[in-house]
């Protein structure tokens, strides 16, 4: 039932505002450590547990109001992904701001009074406190669905949910309706977290874990449908007490395969409905026009790369490669949402496939490294080839939930799979080859298949091929018309992408060693994303401008505190208030005067 | 009252009014004619703010309208009746009509209904089960919940049923009748002669004719040019 409290609080947000909220499970995790500091804190004996919950959801609320206010609001007539950006770094903050106020320790909350005991239910003790919480859900829900459904609020609100601009014209004030909007999930969100403290530990990454759970039943039940998240709460749930004890070994993949099954189905989930618009995501994000970038300085800037890192400390070298691999990973993402207009939430998959390709390689088969290497790409693209085929057919937001989905079922059966993939112990060992052992030497290697990489995407983006994504990206219709196969075509810039996502993949295993699970999670994912967009989606070259500024700005900051996620955060909120058009679209605007 | 003068309008980077003008009094219906794609959709939008206006000037009642957020321009009386109808699906009736209920519109349930009694008997139905001019109904009467001064109605009679089309002009002259102004784009040039006391004729995002509905009648190969008629 916490799943319901936090999902539907998440669609909401979704159905009305159309931000998809990744700081959602920030803020329950900011409202349990809330509580648990309150409920130590509070002098009211029995009734502190109690009151602290409330306090804590209610100051949860608070924050969210305030960040609808100050920062959200500011973003509304951005292109979406700017909001997406925004609520990620938000995460980022949130999270660091808990461990500097409570520290990184796990920390266990007080029971609750007066529910501390068990009951036997059909031979299994289940704590009195679950069952509570199991009565609340039907409780909240009747709450929720008379404010909806009986009170003129509840009318707008589903009105907005329908057709924003209709609401607007009817006179009525959408930035109020936002407001309230976000406090009401934010409060959600808080209650949830606030309610866990008896039953789980706190740990500064509850936050990761809740928001891919609310995201599956929110995907599930429908996006932006209230009742929707209730059943998909319970399905999910049963499905999830049902995995393991039945299957054990892969529970986490259960539900995620639920959901790809779900979205591959009926991509508007259970309750939902289909996009009126259905616009694709991607041709709003192409707010500007391409920038060019002088052919000089993009030979200047390769004779550099070619003839510094001789003489740079080794630490650097390492720094370099790293920007290499992950330039070539965000341009392969470049292809899809800016070139493609198709945003994807799951590239993880792509650079994941390609780390795990390559090292199950060299763990099981004693590989030699470059063929390993050379195994990763083709490894990525023919995951993309199956997932490619059921993400190309559905548009917008369900295109970048189901790439989610399979990024997450990628992750879990990396997990999971213990005996092939280490599980959580990852795969260590995987050095490159004696002779490219090097620093400098392994750099080359990287400049050579990042650059070759960057080159075909490049080029790839400029031909017949590019040109017709971009018909297919803007005028779907049209294209369709004509004569082009837009899903083909999609596809296949689906499985261009995973290859050179992979070859990413591939040189970072070989530059780290090793590959852990991590390698797939969803923070893999929104990386690229968030360089594509600081960098600036119109043009390819904005993905590795954007790949080195983030890891720099990673390197250097890590160099002067810990809290490196703070920071990071605050300049991402700076960039996206100041700069919303990425570097090179804020020089590009400059340029033309 | 309502008074655009040079109006400019893109949709990105298509520029799509050229400098239209044009002028709504107290209490008259004007029709705003012209083909498919030539910019009427488009200069209705841009009087509400959901288009962006690039020059010019949008007057009601002597203040300007530009840069005003859609919702408040609602607020100030001036209400748009899409030509897509827009009915809140999975709304019933009656809340569809909730939305735009301001209570110091001087429009009431009961007012509404004696316009248009049919949607009394569908109070309690969705939205989305209602017939097209069932639809036409309900995103007027919507609108009318908001209390406008002038109502901007976009293809009013297009996809209707002829008889449908003839009820339908009968609430549009006791709108008329009751003092709403009425700015109507339409392609139905019969429809639009039937209830306008003036008209403009628009052709790529440009007007290319101002006069009485009996000008406009007079002149033929201006209809030819112009209008599919
Ligand atoms: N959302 C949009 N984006 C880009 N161009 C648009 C958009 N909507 C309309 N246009 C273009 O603007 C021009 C005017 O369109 P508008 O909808 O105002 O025409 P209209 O006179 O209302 O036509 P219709 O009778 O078909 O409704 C057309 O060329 C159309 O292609
Ligand atoms: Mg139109």
């Amino acid at each position: 039932m916490v799943l319901f409290l936090i999902a539907s609080g998440l669609s909401l947000i979704f159905g009305v505002t159309r931000v998809v909220n990744f700081a959602h499970g920030s803020f329950y995790m900011l409202a349990a450590y809330l509580a648990y500091t309150l409920a130590g804190a509070l002098p009211l004996g029995g009734a502190s547990f109690y009151v602290a919950v409330a306090l804590a959801a209610l100051a949860v609320g608070a924050v969210g109001t305030l960040v609808e206010i100050v920062l959200l609001r500011r973003v509304y007539r951005a292109p979406e992904l700017y909001q997406l950006l925004l609520t990620f770094a938000l995460v980022l903050v949130v999270s660091d701001v808990v461990k500097l106020v409570w520290g990184s320790e796990n920390k266990t909350g007080p029971s609750a009074p007066g529910l501390t005991g068990a009951v036997r239910v059909a031979g299994q003790l289940v704590p009195t406190y679950d069952l509570a919480l199991i009565a609340l859900g039907p409780c909240v829900a009747a709450a929720l669905w008379w404010l909806f459904y009986r009170t003129r609020w509840g009318v707008l609100i589903r009105a907005a949910t329908l057709d924003r601009e209709m609401v607007a014209l009817l006179g009525v004030d959408q930035a109020r309706l936002f407001t309230g909007v976000f406090a009401l999930g934010s409060l959600l969100a808080g209650l949830a977290g606030a309610l866990q403290l008896p039953r789980v530990a706190l740990t500064t990454v509850m936050d990761a874990a809740i928001i891919t759970e609310a995201f599956v039943v929110v995907v599930v039940g429908g996006m932006g449908s209230v009742p929707g998240a209730l059943l998909a709460a319970v399905v999910i749930g049963v499905i999830d007490a049902f995995g393991v004890l039945l299957l054990p070994r892969a529970s986490l993949v259960l539900t995620f395969v639920v959901m790809a099954a779900v979205l591959v189905v009926r991509p508007w989930g259970l309750m939902g409905r289909p996009e009126a618009q259905g616009r694709s995501a991607g041709g709003t994000i192409i707010a500007g026009r391409e920038v060019a970038v002088p052919r000089a300085l993009i030979v200047g800037l390769a004779a550099l790369l070619l003839a510094i890192p001789p003489l740079l400390p080794t630490f650097y070298v390492w720094v370099l490669v790293e920007i290499l691999a992950f330039a070539l990973f965000a341009a392969s993402l470049h292809l899809l949402m800016g070139t493609g207009g198709m945003v994807s939430f799951g590239h993880a998959a792509a650079f994941g496939m390609g780390a795990y390709g390559a090292a199950l390689l060299v763990r099981w088969a004693t590989a030699p490294m470059l063929l390993a290497l050379a195994a990763a790409p083709l490894a990525a693209a023919a995951t993309a080839v199956v997932i490619g085929f059921f993400c190309v057919r559905l548009s917008s937001i369900y295109f970048a939930m189901l790439t989610l989905a399979f990024a997450q079922i990628a992750y879990a059966i990396a997990h999971q799979w213990y005996d092939v993939t280490g599980g959580d112990n990852g795969l260590l060992g995987i050095w490159p080859a004696r002779w490219l052992a090097s620093p400098v030497r392994y750099y080359y290697l990287a400049l050579a298949a990042s650059g070759a990489g960057l080159a075909v995407l490049a080029v790839a983006g400029r031909a017949p091929f590019g040109l017709t994504l971009r018909a297919a990206r803007d005028h779907p219709r049209r294209a369709e018309a004509v004569g082009i196969d837009v899903r083909a075509h999609q596809w296949l810039a689906f499985v261009v992408a995973g290859f050179f996502g992979g070859l990413a993949g591939g040189i970072f295993v070989f530059l780290k060693g090793s590959v852990f699970p991590e390698s797939l999670a969803v923070a893999v994912s929104v990386e690229p994303l968030v360089m594509v967009l600081l960098g600036g989606v119109q043009s390819l070259a904005g993905a590795p401008v954007g790949a080195a500024l983030y890891k720099l700005l990673d390197t250097v900051v890590t160099r002067y505190t810990e809290y490196w996620q703070l920071v990071l955060g605050v300049i991402l909120v700076a960039i996206v208030l100041v700069f919303p058009r990425g570097i090179l679209g804020t020089l590009g605007a400059r340029g033309r005067g | 009252m309502l008074e655009l003068a040079d109006v400019h309008a893109v949709y990105g980077p298509s520029h799509v009014l050229h400098g239209v003008s044009l002028r709504v009094g107290d209490g008259e219906v004007v029709s705003l004619l012209g083909r498919n794609g030539a910019g009427k959709s488009t200069t209705l939008k841009a009087i509400v703010g959901v288009v962006e206006v690039t020059a010019g000037d949008i007057r009601f009642e002597g203040r300007s309208l530009r840069g005003v957020p859609t919702h408040r321009v609602a607020r100030l009386g001036i209400g748009l009746v899409p030509e897509d109808r827009r009915i809140f699906a999975d709304l019933t009736v009656l809340d569809n009509l909730a939305v735009g209920a301001r209570p110091d519109s001087g429009w009431t349930l009961p007012r509404v209904f004696d316009l248009f009694p049919k949607l009394a008997e569908l109070a309690r139905r969705r939205g989305g089960s209602l017939s097209g001019g069932e639809q036409q109904m309900l995103t007027i009467a919507r609108t009318l919940m908001t209390g406008p001064r002038v109502l901007l109605l976009d293809e009013p009679s297009e996809g209707l049923a002829p008889v449908v089309v003839q009820a339908f002009a009968g609430n549009v002259a006791a709108l008329k009748r009751q003092g709403v102004a009425i700015l109507m784009a339409e392609q139905n040039l019969k429809f639009a002669r039937r209830l306008a006391d003036r008209a403009y004729v628009i052709e790529k995002g440009e007007i290319r004719f101002e006069g009485t509905m009996a000008a406009l009648d007079a002149d033929v190969s201006l209809r030819r040019a112009y209008l599919s008629v």
